[in-house]
């Protein structure tokens, strides 16, 4: 996937969650967005993405991925049939 | 079904006050307020009549209705002549039949005599009224003065008008004022030189007739008559069905000789439309048989090769050996399906079915990514739903109506005329709109305040709004303290009560003066039962969702939900936008709305399907073109939809389909995206299945076939012969058994079944247990999701900006005429009016560019460049430009970005920075597409059969 286009549509979730005064339920808000709407190939580029150094993330969309990279939950590998 | 329906006359009262008469001596109650001809018609007495009907406020004019109530004077019409108690009326006597046939005779000596080979030979009200009256002689010749040899207007593609024959009934006048709103037809002259005129003495085309169609609907004779009952003669039975245009979805009845349709008309019982209709439902439906329909299944290996023309059964087991061949290479994850929202809800319940059982994955997703995902999301959000509040008619009992980014008289052009009728009752009419729409001022009809904002400020504008009505102690908050999440509440007043979203904060943002918004915002909140509609203009937004969520944050302050009159309306686009999303198209919801990582949601779907489900989201249309790009997506099965002209950024998307090893498309005709197939099967317009719609109002409405599918299955008969020949068994002998299994597994739906819709003729969703006869107005006593949520709408500017070099910004809409890609409209007489796509421009900045009406422009954007011819016209605002996207070479998408609403991914249709240069010839992408197109055509030129 393109990570230039994951990398915005993550600020772009981001900045939907900046209003929110509470900076912990915002993260909590973005990274329950992205595990809800988008397929595990991408969550799985924009946290390999955020392990490279996550150039381009926003601070709270940055935040949002980290909490997603440390979940346990297994994201299915795509393409591995 | 009859092919006439039951002409009451006058309109039914409304009133709960019963009247008791007597009527040739027969007692008859009726409400107050009804006409003595209606009450006459309740109990079966047909009075002769000319100038009524039941679509139309009474008249009075043509005297043939005249009756006698004793103790009264003279004969009074009784059209005009309300029930009274006690009442003696007398409809037939000596004296009645002898004045009848007086002015039967008078009707007849100017009106030719050629019922023979009238086309209206057989359903004409004239002859019936003479057969009833008993007229057996004309006494006056026809040497004097008469209307006999008055020219015929026949500029109307669709219908002819034969002043000859006309009557001066005024009802085509009357018709087209109280039911379409258009005002384009007056009685022109006085007494025997009255004649009905469209526009100012003009022909019907040169006048601002809409060709809606309820002038011919309502004429009693030939005058205005189908130019294909002209042709064919009059039908002989009739089917109901539903149209597949626009979200309002409405009622008709096919009139049929044997399996071919002469017209659509529609239907009185309709009850999304209440027999009116526009010009693509009634007219516009030759596209069904027009040449270009493709009938037979059609296999290539590669998308330069000419098509093989080969039997269903070789096409289907192709593209299923090819999926497989997909998935066995590259993953279970490299194949998905698109559905569409001009499918039937059983066909798109199969589709995800397919995808979520037979493919293993959830890459399923729908045309509604791409319109009204936002509504989706943003309403689910706020209320618990993913749907309008109301009915229709709701309007009609709305104080103040307020339309945010829609333009109903064209997109939706039948409810747009019930709005404008509540308008002239005295509702007020606020609109936000960057273009002065039709709404804004027209005939009768004129806004109280025209927001006329920047495109891509919706929030900016509703924030505004909001401040206005928190700030200044309009909010209802008693409502929405009882009914709504307090903290929630709390936090967003004070959220809207900064003062940067003041309107004098946000005027340098929207453009729009402080006083006008304060002025709206007063008037939503304390005018009334005040309702919100809004269409694509706030949902294909970088923000759309969050505009959604604000509009339902307006309605739950002030109190304007969970009764007739007001509520959040959602008018939608295509005729199944809210049923293709009920169905569980999206990549991440089953059918209900239902999350696919919802464990016991998922076990009652594997239970039923026998299959396990895959508990993660698949990829949506956008998704998948990226991963179709970088390698991971590989097959695509394509129902009744067209990626390739819809969706923004042609080159991208084109390069997406050209990197697939399969595409299947099923269609009727070889559309855009079809030229980048590897598959074709032949699809069923909506004449030729059984199946249902849903339109914007959540109403579920039959689609009954009325002629035998062209290629031979009806659409859902073939996704089932594709999963079966995937290995996932299907085994429906009928569309009513798919409706069945969805009433079994989603609790809005228990309550539906073709036997349900055949007697009630459409039901609103929710329909169970709890409301079986359905749910006409949501949110009554509590919102769906138990408290409503108020949620924070922080204005965050589109990415998309102007720029030296892009200094105007493009918007994009629809028109009356053409509906969509144009894919069926294109292919009817409904191109007389549209031909082309065009671009409007302010002529202040036409004339910086040394541009004038109907100049070739080169419209230039990030993303690529096409060419149109322009329009000058102050519709828009300076540094605004607007075009529409009915027609595959105009390319309107090829200059629209890849951005897209953050929740949904939804594009950013509305706004494109562009530069609008005069130019002299097409386009390098429109070489390319021209080039590559003709190609394509070649190529099914060449198609060859299996056998040679």
């Amino acid at each position: 996937m393109n990570i230039e286009n994951l990398v915005k549509m993550a600020n772009d979730i981001g900045n939907f969650f900046n209003a929110e005064p509470d900076r912990s339920v915002a993260i909590h808000g973005i990274a329950d967005h992205i595990r809800r709407f988008w397929d595990p190939r991408m969550r799985k580029a924009i946290i390999a993405h955020h392990r490279e150094g996550g150039i381009g993330l926003s601070e709270l969309p940055r935040a949002a991925v980290a909490e997603l990279a440390d979940e346990t939950v297994s994201l299915k590998e795509s393409g591995d049939g | 079904m009859a092919l006439r329906d039951n002409d009451f006359g006058t309109p039914p009262s409304q009133s709960d006050k019963l009247v008791t008469l007597e009527i040739d001596g027969f007692s008859v109650t009726v409400p107050e307020g009804t006409s003595v001809l209606r009450a006459a018609a309740s109990i079966g007495i047909q009075i002769p009549k000319l100038c009524a009907t039941d679509s139309l406020e009474p008249f009075g004019s043509c005297r043939l209705c005249l009756v006698q109530i004793e103790g009264g004077r003279g004969l009074p019409a009784s059209c005009t002549t309300p029930v009274a108690e006690g009442m003696k009326v007398c409809t037939q006597n000596e004296r009645l039949a002898k004045v009848r046939r007086g002015v039967m005779e008078l009707y007849i000596s100017d009106h030719p005599l050629d019922c023979l080979t009238c086309s209206a030979n057989g359903n004409c009200e004239l002859q019936d009224m003479a057969g009833a009256v008993g007229l057996r002689e004309v006494r006056y010749g026809y040497e004097g003065e008469n209307h006999l040899k008055a020219e015929k207007d026949t500029s109307n593609p669709y219908f002819a008008f034969d002043p000859a024959k006309c009557i001066v009934c005024s009802r085509c006048v009357r018709a087209c004022e109280e039911v379409q709103g258009t005002f384009a037809l007056t009685l022109d002259g006085r007494g025997f030189d009255s004649k009905v005129s469209p526009g100012q003495n003009q022909a019907f085309m040169e006048s601002e007739c809409v060709s809606c169609g309820a002038c011919v609907q309502a004429c009693p004779t030939a005058t205005l008559m189908e130019k294909s009952v002209i042709e064919k003669g009059q039908p002989e039975h009739s089917i109901v069905t539903t149209c597949a245009y626009c979200g309002v979805g409405c009622s008709f009845k096919a009139e049929m000789k044997g399996a071919e349709v002469v017209r659509m008309v529609p239907n009185q019982d309709g009850h999304a439309n209440h027999g009116h209709s526009c010009v693509k439902g009634r007219f516009a439906f030759g596209y069904a048989t027009h040449k270009d329909r493709i009938t037979t299944p059609m296999i290539r290996k590669s998308i330069n090769d000419p098509w093989q023309v080969v039997s269903w059964e070789e096409a289907i087991n192709y593209a299923a050996s090819e999926f497989k061949r997909i998935q066995a290479q590259y993953g279970r994850y490299s194949v998905g399906a698109l559905t569409s929202s001009r499918c039937t809800n059983e066909e798109t319940y199969l589709v995800q079915k397919l995808v979520r059982a037979a493919f293993g994955n959830n890459n399923v997703d729908t045309c509604a990514r791409v319109c009204h995902s936002p509504t989706g999301y943003g309403l689910k959000q706020t209320l618990g739903e993913s749907a309008g509040t109301q009915t229709f008619d709701s309007v009609m009992k709305a104080d103040v109506i307020m339309v945010i980014g829609a333009n109903p008289t064209d997109g939706h052009p039948v409810f747009g005329s019930m709005m404008k009728r509540r308008i002239r009752e005295g509702a007020k009419l606020i609109v936000a709109d960057p273009r002065d729409i039709d709404l804004v001022r027209s005939a009768h009809v004129k806004a109280d305040y025209h927001l006329k904002l920047r495109p891509g400020t919706n929030v900016a504008l509703i924030n505004a709004l909001a401040h206005v009505i928190v700030t200044e102690g309009l909010s209802n908050d008693a409502f929405a303290l009882e009914r709504c999440e307090t903290a929630s509440y709390e936090k967003w007043k004070s959220f809207v009560s900064e003062e940067r979203n003041s309107p004098e904060a946000s005027e340098s943002v929207t453009g729009v003066p402080p006083a006008t918004v304060r002025a709206a915002a007063r008037l939503y909140a304390t005018g009334g039962n005040a309702a919100i509609y809004y269409g694509l203009g706030v949902t294909e937004h970088s923000q759309g969702s969050t505009t959604v969520i604000g509009i339902a944050n307006l309605a739950m302050a002030t109190g304007n939900i969970g009764r007739e009159g007001v509520g959040v309306n959602p008018l939608r686009g295509q005729n199944n936008v809210q049923g293709s999303c009920d169905m569980g198209s999206f990549p991440h919801e089953f059918p209900g709305y239902r999350h696919v990582s919802d464990f016991e949601t998922r076990a009652q779907f594997e239970s039923a399907w026998g299959v396990t489900l895959e508990s993660e989201p698949g990829l949506r249309i956008p998704n998948m073109f990226g991963a179709a790009l970088d390698g991971s997506f590989k097959g695509l099965y394509c129902e009744g939809e067209d990626i390739a002209q819809s969706d923004p950024d042609t080159q991208h998307v084109h390069a997406a389909l050209r990197a697939m090893e399969c595409v299947v498309v099923q269609d009727l005709f070889l559309n855009e995206t079809a030229k980048f197939a590897h598959v074709f099967l032949p699809g069923a317009s909506f004449l030729e299945k059984n199946g249902t719609f849903t339109n914007a109002e959540r109403r579920i409405s039959p689609v009954r076939k009325v002629m035998p599918p062209l290629a031979g299955y009806e659409d859902w008969e073939v996704t089932q012969l594709l999963s079966n020949a995937l290995g996932y068994p299907m085994n429906y002998s009928h569309p009513s058994e798919i409706m069945d299994e969805i009433a079994r597994l989603v609790p809005t739906f228990t309550g539906v079944s073709f036997a349900k819709l055949d007697e009630l003729g459409s039901v609103q969703w929710p329909c169970n247990e709890k409301a079986p006869i359905g749910t006409p107005t949501m949110h009554i006593d509590q919102f769906v999701r138990g408290k409503g949520r108020f949620m924070l709408t922080e204005y965050v500017p589109t990415q998309e900006r102007t720029s030296s070099r892009y200094p105007l910004i493009l918007t994009t809409g629809r028109i009356l005429s053409q509906y969509n890609v144009g894919a069926q409209t294109r292919r009817t007489m409904n191109s007389v009016w549209h031909s082309e796509d065009r671009l409007e421009i302010h002529p202040h900045d036409a004339e910086q560019r040394g541009i004038k009406d109907g100049d070739w422009v080169g419209i230039k954007s990030r993303s690529g460049e096409t060419v149109l011819r322009a329009t000058l016209t102050e519709r828009v605002q300076p540094g605004v430009v607007y075009t529409t996207f009915h027609f595959p070479e105009s390319g309107a998408n090829v200059i629209t970005t890849d951005n897209s609403d953050w929740a949904t991914n939804c594009p950013e249709y509305k706004v494109t920075a562009v530069q609008v240069t005069k130019v002299s010839g097409p386009s390098e992408w429109q070489r390319r597409y021209q080039e590559f197109s003709e190609e394509q055509l070649a190529l099914l030129e060449q198609r060859t059969s299996a056998t040679g």
